[in-house]
């Protein structure tokens, strides 16, 4: 067990300090939430009307109402990243390093996971740090208690990178990924606009986000950062984080050939 | 025999083709063991076989007496591989690089500080610690490598073509480096290559084609009166012919 946890911390550390030294991907996971929060916020603050629904307790801006939505999309985004450098990884061979190690493979997986969500975690609280100083502030608990949210929605979000990395055989169809992944899991979802205001424009929509994962994870952390409790959203992002890690060890199972390939 | 590597009947399949057609070969204790064979001949296949990237569609591998497949992490902990593409992170150091190594090996610490300073120094690598792999050569990046799969003091050691784009002078240090640490340290040495000039006279020779084992001894009982190279080019033609 202390072999496993020496493990980890190292898989931690490791992708922490590959963090640090590409500040590229720092920026660029604030700037894209950024240009969300500032540029498309401000447009529809004037078409989009919000109620008062659950969490808030008072008419909201636009900007406020998204904002755990951009926190999502940090974690969506990184996750998928992380997806990427594993594929990455695995075409210049540091994932061999990783794999032949003497550590179980589910918990290398899950270290994996482990350590992609501290960087999203990181990420999230400096967008929401910039969110804070353009006036969108949240009760001081609700920064609190976003946290242990933000490592379940960024566990899961990851597993599903995970998932998706061990399915991806080049790094070419990332941006396929990209198009049938991220977008409409991200668009489809309550993110951008509430469940309502979805059902307006078509029942079906509506429903489609009502099951998306990704939707629940947003509205666990909407809940959470005003110190309040979504039961439904908890055990629908948890069930999916069970789901997605159960598909990411079958995927990297080494009697599955798709690894095979990769050696000869 | 005392047994560091042992193979038996492996088979592994790619759709139809059987890129290893159950082969069947032992490597005693602290022996030099090259693996000869051409591009395409199921070396790496073999190598992912024994670190147990993929599972065997049938048969068995015995790492120090371990049932890799029975017993993964066990004989996993002890192997030290070198794989034929680097698997480096180039934006880290080589100590950071080593520390890692050693930490999915269980050591951290000074045990890990010491493990990595005496793998650095036999490699004579120990001025580079702090160099960014980036930075490297070819030839101190494969040296990098080995003291990396050397930090845990494995009992068998993997080495897939680890010589590739490298000058004369490196190749030579680097499989003089092998060769002695069968010797000295009595780690059981797999040597993976299509190159016949790293392959000594005393050493085991296993010539693999196709999937399957040609030769299975010592090289000079092979080789007989030719050169290695004739005698390559002479089993690997017949087997195309």
């Amino acid at each position: 067990m202390k072999h496993a946890l020496i493990g980890t911390r190292a898989i931690i550390k490791r992708e922490a300090l590959r963090f640090v030294s590409q500040r590229g991907r720092f920026i660029a996971s604030l700037v894209r939430p950024l240009v969300w929060l500032i540029v498309f916020a401000a447009g529809f603050r004037a078409a989009l009307g919000l109620s008062i629904a659950p969490p808030y307790e008072t008419y909201i801006t636009y900007e406020v109402y998204i904002v755990p939505g951009l926190c999502g999309m940090v974690q969506l985004f990184n996750g998928m990243q992380s997806s990427l450098s594993l594929v990455y990884d695995r075409e210049m061979g540091s994932m061999r390093l990783l794999l032949t190690s003497p550590i179980p493979r589910w918990w290398l997986l899950f270290s994996k996971l482990l350590a992609g969500t501290f960087v999203s975690i990181v990420q999230v609280y400096c967008f929401l740090a910039i969110a804070a100083l353009v006036g969108i502030t949240f009760p001081i608990h609700g920064y609190l208690l976003a946290l242990p949210i933000l490592l379940l929605n960024g566990l899961m979000l990851g597993g599903l990178g995970l998932f998706l990395s061990a399915t991806i055989k080049q790094l070419e169809n990332f941006a396929g990924v990209m198009n049938f992944v991220i977008f409409p899991m991200f668009f489809l979802s309550t993110a951008l606009y509430p469940l309502w205001k979805m059902a307006e424009a078509s029942v079906l929509l509506k429903n489609i986000c009502a099951w998306n994962p990704f939707s629940h994870a947003v509205e666990l952390l909407r809940f959470a950062l005003y110190g309040q409790f979504n039961g439904t959203a908890l055990i629908v992002v948890v069930c999916a984080l069970l789901v997605f890690l159960w598909a990411s060890v079958w995927g990297y199972n080494p009697a599955r050939t798709g690894l095979a390939r990769k050696a000869t | 025999m005392n047994e560091g590597l042992k193979v038996e009947s492996l088979l592994h399949s790619y759709g139809n083709k059987n890129a290893l057609d159950g082969i069947s070969f032992t490597v005693a204790k602290g022996a030099f063991c090259a693996l000869l064979g051409p591009n395409g001949a199921g070396k790496s296949t073999l190598f992912a076989l024994l670190t147990r990237l993929f599972t065997p569609s049938s048969g068995r591998v015995h790492i120090d007496g371990v049932d890799l497949f029975q017993k993964p992490n066990l004989a996993l902990s002890k192997i030290g591989v070198v794989f034929q593409q680097p698997t480096l992170d180039k934006d880290l150091t080589v100590r950071q690089n080593l520390l890692y190594a050693a930490a999915l090996h269980g050591l951290s610490g000074k045990a890990a500080s010491r493990a990595i300073e005496g793998a650095l120094e036999r490699l004579d690598m120990q001025h580079r610690a702090h160099e960014t792999v980036r930075a490297l050569n070819g030839g101190h990046l494969r040296r990098t490598e080995i003291a990396r799969a050397l930090i845990h003091q494995p009992q068998v050691l993997l080495l897939d073509e680890p010589t590739v784009g490298l000058d004369a002078e490196t190749r030579r240090m680097i499989t003089d480096h092998a060769h002695k640490i069968t010797s000295e340290q009595g780690i059981t040495v797999l040597w993976a290559t299509h190159l016949v000039d790293e392959v000594l006279p005393d050493d085991q020779l296993v010539i693999l084609h196709q999937g399957k084992i040609l030769k299975d001894g010592i090289c000079k009982d092979i080789t007989g009166e030719q050169s290695l190279s004739a005698r390559f080019a002479e089993l690997t033609e017949s087997q195309v012919a």
